[in-house]
């Protein structure tokens, strides 16, 4: 596949010197045209950036990403009852198709989702005749003449105000929170139910999944991830952690419990062991932008289906295989519990996923080539394009080792990138890895 | 891996091309014997990560069911096996032995009694419990090992851990815990008693993960019933757990474990007797509205 890319890293915690764990990234999503792109830390902050119009000289070349904007979306807040903070770790952020000048977004911790409305103020009216330059009342007696406020221009000022706050909708952890395509609706799913709301509407709510049982002893299944369909306003799926994904018509029934089509791949026998299940949980679920299929990422493959096929997938890609081995130690140290996001790019023809040590994978369906590439900035060649990564064969498949592989047991298990977007109509992609966000663009093939 | 009758696999890379080798010559007995070790060491593994999960800095939900999953899983294939049985048998000695079901629900409770050792009755407490089992090199890496040990010690002891902001799980593990050591004490409507507690005890595990949001309108009839047994909560808990200074239960918890406590199960133990008088008045008060 071989990309050129044009590198810009964008450190998100510019003002610190030390990484402290507020600013670790935990969701980044590009809006409806990809002017802006939006991330969330583990601080509840918001952090927006805005494309700047490319320049003449460079046609070839998107223009940079530069911060637009950042405010504080969720506070820490505290649970009486059972003595338990909940956190205020941005856990989605998601863009409503803009109507007006103004740009609005949802943004969601465990338990409260806020729309917030972005605008710019470029203009402020001068020449009061009650008022002074710094707004104070002015004696009346002291008026001599009448003067008509003009509109000035002033700096560029961008002022972001919470219009909705969307709470006590949850008792379990949001994970998943998806616009609808009329524009009015929203869902929002935790982990054992989905709800749905209106934008305007702050006291209610609908649930449409309930997948909590009678006795709690009984829980064997969690709901992971939810997307609405990109064009049918009725349609929405929804992952699960026994490695299903179930699509619901909300024409149907009030309650969607259950299922219109239910997708799941049977089980391979022969691979059995005791981690079959928890690898087979499904940790991000993402509609085409045709709408025909579906991608879900569990932890060691990206699969596509086809909406209408619901026996397995019709592509499976394995995203990091030489893991299989080592899921035992993965799972003393937690790490196959690690929730990673995936991506498709504005064609539907590649599909983009993370892992670890600053790696992610693209997946080509069209020529069935694959790169791993490694989220990293040469500071002497900002410019840079980035080198295709191997992760060294062990010797094992025959296969010969170069250079430049990595090896297995090299691999850093901390440095993960979970949180993954591609631009709706470009070749541009957002990586977080950690707490530094990292912005690529494909100079080779720029639109697409 | 762990996949019955296909080559295994230690989980160190570096181990599989000796395993491999090793393993076509093994004998089968030898080869299930590696498996069942394998197999114990998850067990133990997911035990303690089930116990440990409201130590997370994220409570995970998904987690938690994934690894109760897994340990279901292995229970039915130690039961099917013949093992769960002989497991059982080994803790036995020497103790009256709790139903294997219900000890796998006592072991996924979330924080371990502080039970003296002195004490009548079973002990529950998962690492220690298996500590008599703990496979001798084992498979997992040395940070496993480790892992596994540090718990077993700490077993009896209060870890402040434990306490620390997790007041209301700590707690109702210990209540049910002796409710259980209550219930096997009359011996009779053991299981229903147990499996209550069990039930409760999973309840209690994914109760944690659940944000409840303070009620616009409290009743006030609740309201004043708790302000009545305030001050009973503190001796309850220093009755049942043996903590001084133990952190505080939220009402509704010792609600949850009052009415799944029957009175009859109290009766048993003589060294309550003393503070049944106030139990049986919070009884009374929460029966009576």
């Amino acid at each position: 596949m071989g990309e050129d890319a044009d590198t810009r890293k964008i450190n998100h915690s510019f003002l610190r010197d030390y990484v402290t764990e507020a600013d670790v990234i935990s969701t980044a999503e590009f809006n409806h045209t990809g002017d802006l792109l939006a991330t969330g830390d583990k601080g509840g902050r918001v952090v927006i950036f805005q494309r700047e119009p490319a320049s003449k000289a460079e046609s070839c070349c998107h223009g940079e990403y530069n911060v637009y904007s950042t405010f504080q979306s969720h506070e820490p807040d505290f649970d009486y009852l059972k003595s338990l903070e909940i956190e205020e770790k941005i856990n989605k952020i998601r863009w409503i198709p803009q109507l007006n000048a103004a740009h609005c977004l949802l943004s969601t911790n465990d338990k409260t989702i806020k729309l917030w409305k972005v605008s710019e103020r470029d203009r402020r009216p001068e020449g009061y005749n009650l008022k002074d330059e710094e707004g104070r009342v002015k004696d009346p007696s002291t008026v001599t003449a009448l003067q008509v406020p003009v509109l000035k221009h002033t700096d560029l000022m961008v002022e972001v105000s919470s219009r909705r706050v969307f709470a006590n909708g949850h008792t379990f952890h949001v994970n998943s929170i998806s616009v609808n395509s009329d524009c009015e609706t929203y869902l929002s799913a935790d982990d054992l139910r989905i709800n749905l709301w209106h934008l305007d509407i702050t006291d209610r709510c609908f649930n449409i999944v309930d997948m909590k049982p009678l006795n709690m002893e009984e829980l064997t299944e969690v709901i992971t991830a939810a997307e609405f369909h990109p064009q049918h306003c009725h349609l929405f799926g929804y992952s699960s952690s026994k490695g299903s994904i179930r699509l619901c018509d909300m024409r149907a029934a009030a309650l969607c419990d259950r299922h219109a089509k239910l997708f799941e791949e049977p089980e391979d026998p022969g691979s059995r062991s005791f981690f079959s299940e928890i690898i087979s949980s499904i940790s991000d679920v993402k509609f085409s932008h045709s709408g025909r299929y579906l991608l879900t990422r569990d932890y060691l493959t990206v699969k596509v289906w086809d909406l209408n096929m619901e026996r397995g997938p019709i592509e499976t890609y394995q995203v990091h295989d030489y893991l299989r081995s080592k899921l035992c130690s993965l799972y003393e140290n937690d790490c196959i519990f690690d929730k990673f996001e995936c991506a498709w790019n504005s064609t539907d023809s590649v599909i983009m996923t993370g892992t670890y040590n600053n790696f992610f994978r693209m997946f080509d369906r069209e020529s069935g080539q694959d790169v791993t590439l490694e989220a990293v900035q040469d500071s002497s060649k900002p410019c840079a394009v980035l080198k295709t990564r191997r992760i060294g064969s062990d010797g094992r498949r025959g296969g010969r080792r170069r250079r430049d592989d990595v090896s297995v047991d090299s691999l850093d298990f901390s440095k993960r990138i979970l949180h993954v977007a591609w631009h709706p109509a470009h070749n541009i992609i957002a990586i977080a890895a950690t707490n530094n966000l990292y912005i690529f663009q494909d100079r080779a093939a720029p639109n697409m | 891996m762990f996949a019955k009758g296909t080559k295994r696999k230690l989980s160190d890379g570096g181990e599989e091309a000796a395993a491999a080798a090793a393993e076509e010559a093994a004998a089968g007995a030898r080869t299930t014997a590696s498996y069942n070790l394998q197999r114990q060491c998850l067990l133990d593994m997911s035990l303690i990560k089930l116990q440990l999960c409201h130590m997370l800095v994220e409570p995970n939900l998904c987690r938690s069911v994934l690894i109760a999953n897994t340990v279901r899983q292995i229970q039915e294939e130690m039961t099917r096996d013949g093992s769960w049985q002989a497991m059982t048998e080994a803790f036995s000695a020497g103790q009256s032995p709790p139903e294997r079901l219900v000890a796998s629900e006592v072991l996924c409770r979330p924080s371990p009694p502080p039970r003296e050792h002195g004490d009548a009755g079973p002990e529950p407490f998962p690492a220690s419990g298996y500590g008599g089992c703990r496979p001798q090199g084992a498979a997992l890496t040395a940070g496993g090992e480790d892992a596994l040990c540090p718990v077993a010690v700490e077993t009896g002891t209060t870890d402040p851990c434990w306490e620390k902001g997790e007041g209301p799980e700590a707690i109702p593990g210990d209540d049910g815990v002796d409710e259980a050591v209550f219930g096997r004490g009359a011996g009779e409507g053991r299981e229903d008693e147990e499996s209550t507690g069990g039930a409760k005890a999973m309840e209690q595990v994914y109760g944690t993960f659940e944000i409840k949001s303070p009620a616009p309108s409290p009743d006030p009839a609740l309201e004043e019933l708790f302000s009545d047994v305030d001050a009973s909560y503190y001796d309850l808990d220093t009755m049942l757990t043996g903590m001084q200074g133990a952190s505080k239960m939220g009402p509704y918890d010792l609600l949850e474990n009052l009415s799944s406590h029957g009175p009859s199960s109290m009766a048993t133990n003589a060294s309550c007797r003393p503070d049944l008088n106030e139990l049986d008045h919070i009884m009374e008060i929460i029966v009576g509205s």
